[in-house]
């Protein structure tokens, strides 16, 4: 066990390489570099200026000196500065960014999770009740519609026309005039759209995925074997059928764990929280280059031991991918 | 051993199952009438399709709604109708009372559960004993049907066994509760030879030894023949023909059963082509009026094609549902 973990974590090495190395490449050859945000519009900024400027930021080095540079200082833990007018040291601004990704997208996991797993071994194993029904039709709307359309028609109505929720942010102006409670009210009416459309959306594919699994595994002999067992049906489903049925649904968890960090640009950019996705967008707007390495560095960080996550759970899940 | 006057353990009479397909409704069991006594090994035959399988899982009402659903017909199991039973009733006969072991080990046993734990389980259940002497007694049946190193097994996953340990393993499951009925269905099919002929002698030992009657269900009649006392032969959801093996297989009354034992390769017999039954099933939902097998009959006469014969007792324990054989008195064909 510890040979294998020992052998997974040393293969990431050439992985991240790789990663950055490519990410840094597709990213020099985006059209635009930070300095002609910074030049094109001022018409008083020289060509002395804008050469000063790129050898300021290391721009007049080659493309390989650059990415020595910058892995150089990956190396001792320096993610670098950001290229923005603020200056600030890029670990500082996702240090910033992170938690409040983190907090929002594990609450969506945990609702979408919560909800979607119920609904779906109910679905299953009442299949084409009305209520598996009802479901279905739930589940092809909530497919249909692209999430931040409904974001956008979820902000009109209870934001706009009911004036129920605010639309955007995480707190109001007068947050820290507020008591405690009133503070923890105001998150929570502030989270309630985000998360409720993430959940939403994220709801729909999951407890589908969910209802096929449990249908599939509910087909399966060692499931009459039970029943001719004596087992009742509440203890088949969720003693025999359950487990078997939740390992596909282990890999989904362990591709979103990158997702948890990374957050939704489109959902982040629409209600104004800046989170991490809200970051990496603006961030690729002004060309901030260490902030962008910095972020996808991160990103693939988490993608692997996303991945080597879910592969251990697979084994804790499954005896038959154990004694390897 | 005819059995009849005697209070039978099982009594199946006018079963009709039926599923929902998509060319309509099919009865995949259409009017089975049979009876199995106390500890005697009675043997289900037909080819694949003619409702040997649909009904054992009636027997246990495990045929899945709603696409399947018992339409008519008794179950009695020492008396009890057990299609009458609540569900919460039913659930106490399967597995206690009636145990059943299915043809597939590779795929019968639950991949994520010790086989320790799925044996355990039912004696938990049936027996209400504790989790820790649940576990000694799954030890214990494991030894039972003779399993290596029992106690070290009782802890292994499915996948870390071979086909014939998992057979065993699920034998071992059935016979935890000390069921009066054990249901075989094909236990050996899937299994190499030399296995077979093993979990065999295992079932018909225990079967003796623990007094339990047993209903095998196969397509094997070389099985029949060494292992049953009576036969009961399957056509397209029907018994057609009834009786004690050496009987049934000495003299066959029915044309089908005479062409089923025609079609058994011997050894020592002239060599030449083997002996088919012409024609196929036909389909169920796609009945022929009259007798069901009289297209492919050698020995229909113009009434079969208007009269669909009833299973007619001949005398001896001898049953056979054919107008041509019921005339003859079942005199040799």
């Amino acid at each position: 066990m510890l040979s294998y973990l020992a052998k997974r974590l040393a293969g990431f090495v050439p992985l991240l390489l790789g990663i950055s190395f490519v990410s840094f490449l597709v990213m020099a050859m985006a059209p635009g570099t930070p300095v002609d945000l910074m030049t094109d519009l001022n018409p008083k900024a020289s060509p002395e200026a804008r050469e000063r400027l790129e050898k300021f930021y290391g721009l007049d080095q080659p493309l390989y000196v650059q990415y020595g540079l910058w892995l150089g200082r990956i190396v001792k833990g320096d993610l670098g500065t950001s290229f923005s007018r603020d200056r600030r040291p890029v670990l500082d601004k996702i240090t910033e960014a992170l938690p409040i990704t983190l907090f929002l997208n594990v609450l969506d996991l945990t609702l979408i999770l919560g909800l979607a797993i119920p609904i779906g071994i109910y679905s299953a194993s009442r299949q084409y009740s009305l209520v598996d029904r009802a479901t279905t039709v739930f589940v092809f709307v909530g497919f249909a519609m692209p999430s931040f359309w409904v974001a956008l028609l979820a902000m009109m109505l209870f934001g706009e026309q009911l004036g129920w929720l605010p639309i955007s942010g995480l707190r109001s102006l007068d947050y820290d005039s507020m008591s405690l409670l009133g503070q923890i009210g105001d998150r929570i009416r502030h989270l309630i759209l985000p998360v409720g459309i993430a959940a939403l959306t994220g709801l729909a594919g999951l407890s589908r995925y969910m209802r096929s699994s449990m249908l599939e595994v509910l087909r399966q002999d060692y499931i009459q074997t039970a029943r001719a067992k004596g087992l009742s049906e509440r203890v088949v489903v969720y003693r025999h059928a359950l487990r078997n049925a939740l390992l596909p649904v282990v890999t989904i968890l362990g591709l979103s764990i990158p997702g948890l960090i990374g957050g939704s640009v489109i959902a982040e950019t629409i209600f104004a929280i800046p989170g991490m996705g809200r970051l990496f967008y603006t961030s690729v707007l002004m060309r901030d280059y260490p902030v962008v390495m910095g972020i996808t560095l991160i990103g693939a960080v988490l993608t692997l031991f996303g991945n080597l996550l879910a592969d251990l759970m697979y084994v804790a899940v499954d005896p038959r991918l154990r004694n390897r | 051993m005819t059995g009849s006057d005697t209070t039978h353990l099982l009594d199946v009479r006018g079963l009709v199952t039926a599923f929902d397909t998509s060319d309509g409704v099919v009865r995949a069991v259409d009017g089975v009438d049979f009876h199995v006594a106390e500890g005697e090994t009675v043997a289900l035959v037909g080819e694949s399709g003619c409702g040997k399988s649909v009904t054992a899982l009636s027997i246990l009402r495990l045929v899945q709604a709603p696409a399947g659903r018992i339409v008519a017909g008794r179950i009695e199991l020492g008396g009890t109708n057990l299609l009458e039973l609540p569900e919460v009733e039913m659930r106490k006969v399967r597995g206690a009372k009636i145990a059943m072991i299915f043809q597939e080990p590779m795929t019968s046993l639950n991949p994520v559960l010790t086989v320790g734990y799925q044996i355990a389980e039912a004696v938990r259940l049936h027996r209400g004993l504790s989790r820790s002497d649940a576990w000694k007694e799954a030890v214990r049946v494991l030894e039972l049907v003779e399993m290596p190193d029992a106690a070290e097994r009782a802890a292994s996953y499915p996948h870390q066994l071979s086909g014939g340990m998992r057979q065993r393993v699920m034998i071992a499951m059935a016979l935890s509760c000390d069921p009066r009925l054990l249901i075989a269905d094909e236990p050996t099919t899937a299994l190499d030879v030399t296995i077979q002929a093993q979990i065999l002698e295992l079932l018909d030992s225990l079967r003796a030894r623990l007094g339990m009657a047993l209903l095998l269900i196969t397509h094997d009649l070389g099985v029949v023949a060494e292992r049953a006392e009576r036969v009961l032969v399957m056509y397209a959801g029907r018994v057609i023909e009834e009786g004690p093996v050496d009987a049934v297989f000495a003299d066959p009354h029915h044309p089908y059963t005479r062409g089923l034992l025609r079609s058994v390769p011997r050894l020592g017999r002239e060599r030449g082509p083997l002996a088919t039954i012409p024609g196929v099933v036909p389909k169920l939902n796609a009945l022929p009026k009259g007798c069901r097998f009289r297209d492919r009959c050698d020995a229909a006469v113009a009434e079969c094609a208007s009269v669909d014969p009833a299973l007619a007792p001949l005398g001896q324990g001898r049953r056979v549902a054919c107008i041509v054989a019921a005339a003859h008195g079942g005199l040799r064909w």
